[in-house]
């Protein structure tokens, strides 16, 4: 009897997940987000959700979330690549000499616009080419994946260190440093418009899918839920650049602003920092990721090798091409990542994206990447770096020593793939 | 009565795969003319699903010839195939599993909007729409084909061999998972297709499905083809010595 009722009212629950058409592994991911955050919050004494915590979280976790994008395409069609922090930090390296030594020696000169669009450009078509590289041996060559890059591992780390014989490169270009984080932010009214476009982008696509629906005669959602799911997502996007709006630029930066100008701060004058460009990149990477994922060719074939290489290879697929695609597609995005890092710190330096690899396979992983394949998706990898960097933030802020948190964070990895195993059991699609 | 005077359709001659040290096949020639079944038939291992795998591209040969329409073809993988309106339905059926059945039935020959993104909807309505024919009680469209049963699986997998308007049709066991019901309908939708010109290689150990549905039927034993027949000139029991003994009977070659 007490079974029956319990089952009752959780019917009742799902009824209503069930019609907003909610991703229940989202949902469960975000809860532990969600909880993650509370739980710091209240052993920093509010110190955690503060606007600039936020805001640093946010920076942070951009770099490591690039990649994660890129990892999943990797993962799902059964390939690992361990190269990546490699990668980025020849990149990074490659990026960072073009600006300060080739471009120079060419004429153009430190402060030209061109230094950062050239440079920028030559770095990600090195992380492409290297990871097309990759691609070749694995695909057409078949030496397995792990060995590739655990290789690529060791040999780029020491490239980057060859191309800048060990020195740390900088300052970078103005320009350049822009894409780093608080470095260059769109400020409060830029973020609002910003905003309103995303609410408006994001009702629209709803109301699209709705209207595709109907118009192939499928059962659509009542409309109530899509009008929930609009205002859900409008108070999301909102509450971030609210937030983000909150943290205020310091006072002596402002007025060495209006220095420059040669005006006078007026009194009392404060300026939000907004939306960091950085992170505008990274929902640039996760729309066109996801939109790439979901609604293309390029997409569909990642997925269905991942699901049965053979299926694909006799469907006409060329698997071998594909690999070679996923792998450029995994070092554009090292490149750009290599941007961001060094751009936040302003140079590049020897050990820049050292264990990146790691994080990067966590975030896709805990973001509920099957590492047997033909699962896994955009958002929920860039959930898993926030995951991640919030628990190493929060950590650090709580006071917890370096080696514990790492011991934290290598037991959460486990624990996250163990819990996605239970999970798939239950709902029986593993 | 299928005209057996023009060029045929396909015609695999002298094929012989090897897999190290195992003859798969051994020199074996067949032909195909449009609007037959031409039923293959053989113990387990006698290399049936090898030989069609090399007219689908799955396989290379390591000798002979294939002419479509009297042409000599290259085939080198299953994209050559696809080109020369060859379809197969394979015994392992070569499904994503991870995909619904709709990305499964269009897998490599997606619709796509005019901005060049797959329509998934479409997609979707079509697939509707085919097995509405093939196997009306199939209503999972939305979950991955891994979600379906042994029989729903085989229907996807002949869905998308008949959708795309094949002109040669290879079926490797694809009544394996069926129920009687379902059977009766592939039974029946292979006549139509015969009806339409459509030539096809049906594998199959159901004597009396043979007998019901081909045209001629040949016989393979380790490797080697033990012989051609019109099915109507023999009885079971004739086929079934061929298949057990590799053993021609008297008169009736084809
Ligand atoms: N990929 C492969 N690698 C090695 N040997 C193979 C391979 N495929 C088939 N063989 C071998 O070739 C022979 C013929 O196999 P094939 O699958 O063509 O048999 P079949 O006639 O289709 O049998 P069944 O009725 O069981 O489907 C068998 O001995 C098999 O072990
Ligand atoms: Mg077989």
């Amino acid at each position: 009897m007490a079974d029956a009722s319990a089952s009752g009212a959780s019917t009742g629950r799902k009824n209503i997940l069930k019609t907003l058409e909610f991703d229940t592994r989202l949902l469960g991911m975000v809860g532990a987000f969600i909880l993650v955050c509370i739980v710091f919050n209240i052993l920093t004494d509010g110190r955690f959700l503060t606007p600039r915590n936020v805001f640093n979280l946010t920076i942070q976790t951009v770099s490591v979330a690039i990649m994660a994008t890129g990892m999943v395409f990797v993962i799902v069609t059964r390939q690992i690549d361990l190269s990546v922090g490699s990668l980025l930090a020849t990149c990074s390296a490659i990026m960072a000499m073009t600006q300060t030594q080739i471009l120079p020696s060419m004429g153009i000169d430190y402060g030209s616009g061109l230094i950062a669009p050239v440079a920028i450009i030559v770095g990600l078509v090195s992380g492409g080419l290297i990871g097309a590289f990759h691609g070749w041996l694995v695909g057409y060559l078949t030496i397995p994946a792990f060995i590739v890059t655990l290789g690529g591992l060791l040999v780029w780390r020491n490239v980057a260190w060859y191309l800048t014989n060990g020195q740390t490169i900088g300052p970078l270009d103005d320009n350049f440093q822009l894409l780093g984080g608080i470095g260059g932010t769109m400020g409060e009214t830029g973020s609002w418009i910003f905003g309103a476009i995303a609410v408006v982008a994001a009702a629209y696509a709803i109301w699209q899918a709705r209207r595709a629906r109907i118009a192939h005669e499928f059962p659509v959602k009542p409309i109530w839920a899509e009008f929930v799911l609009m205002a859900l997502s409008a108070a999301l996007i909102l509450g971030f650049i609210a937030t983000l709006n909150a943290y205020d630029v310091p006072s002596r930066v402002l007025a060495r602003s209006f220095e420059a100008r040669g005006e006078v701060m007026p009194e009392g004058f404060t300026q939000g920092y907004g939306i960091p460009f950085s992170v505008l990149l990274l929902i640039a990477v996760a729309v066109i990721m996801t939109l790439v994922a979901r609604r293309t060719r390029l997409g569909r074939y990642i997925f269905a090798t991942g699901g049965n290489p053979d299926a694909a290879e006799l469907s006409g697929i060329n698997t071998r091409m594909l690999t070679v695609k996923v792998f450029a597609i995994m070092g554009v995005l090292c490149a750009l990542a290599g941007l961001v890092a060094s751009a936040r710190l302003s140079f590049h330096s020897n050990d820049i994206g050292t264990l990146d690899e790691l994080r990067v396979i966590a975030a896709a992983v805990i973001g509920g990447t099957a590492l047997a394949g033909g699962i896994g998706t955009i958002y929920g990898a860039i959930l898993g770096a926030l995951i991640m960097q919030s628990l190493q933030s929060g950590m650090a802020m709580v006071g917890v020593d370096a080696p514990f948190q790492n011991i934290v964070v290598g037991g959460v990895l486990v624990l996250a793939v163990l819990i996605d195993i239970i999970y798939r059991k239950r709902t029986g699609d593993a | 009565m299928v005209d057996r005077t023009g060029t045929p359709l396909v015609e695999m001659r002298d094929v012989s795969v090897s897999f190290g040290g195992i003859k798969a096949v051994d020199h074996v020639t067949v032909d195909l003319f449009p609007g037959e079944v031409v039923g293959l038939l053989g113990h387990n291992g006698a290399g049936k699903s090898t030989l069609i795998k090399c007219l689908s591209g799955a396989y290379k040969m390591d000798a002979g010839e294939i002419y479509i329409d009297g042409e000599l073809v290259d085939i080198q993988n299953p994209r050559d195939a696809r080109a020369q309106n060859i379809e197969t339905i394979y015994q392992t059926l070569a499904l994503a599993d991870n995909l619904d059945a709709a990305s499964n039935l269009f897998l490599g020959r997606e619709l796509v909007t005019p901005l060049g993104f797959v329509n998934d909807a479409q997609m979707e309505a079509e697939t509707r729409k085919i097995m509405g024919r093939l196997n009306s009680n199939f209503k999972k469209f939305k979950d991955p084909v891994k979600a379906l049963s042994g029989g729903q699986r085989q229907s996807v997998a002949i869905a998308r061999a008949v959708y795309f308007n094949a002109r040669i049709l290879i079926m490797d066991e694809p009544t394996a998972a069926l129920g009687p019901q379902e059977t009766q309908m592939v039974a029946e939708l292979i006549n139509q297709l015969k009806e339409q010109g459509i030539g096809i290689f049906l594998i199959e150990h159901d004597v009396h499905s043979v007998m019901d549905l081909c045209d001629r039927a040949s016989v393979m034993k380790n490797g080697q083809l033990v012989g051609t027949v019109n099915v109507d000139e023999v009885t079971d029991e004739d086929i079934l010595s061929m298949i057990i003994l590799g053993k021609n009977p008297e008169a009736a070659t084809a």
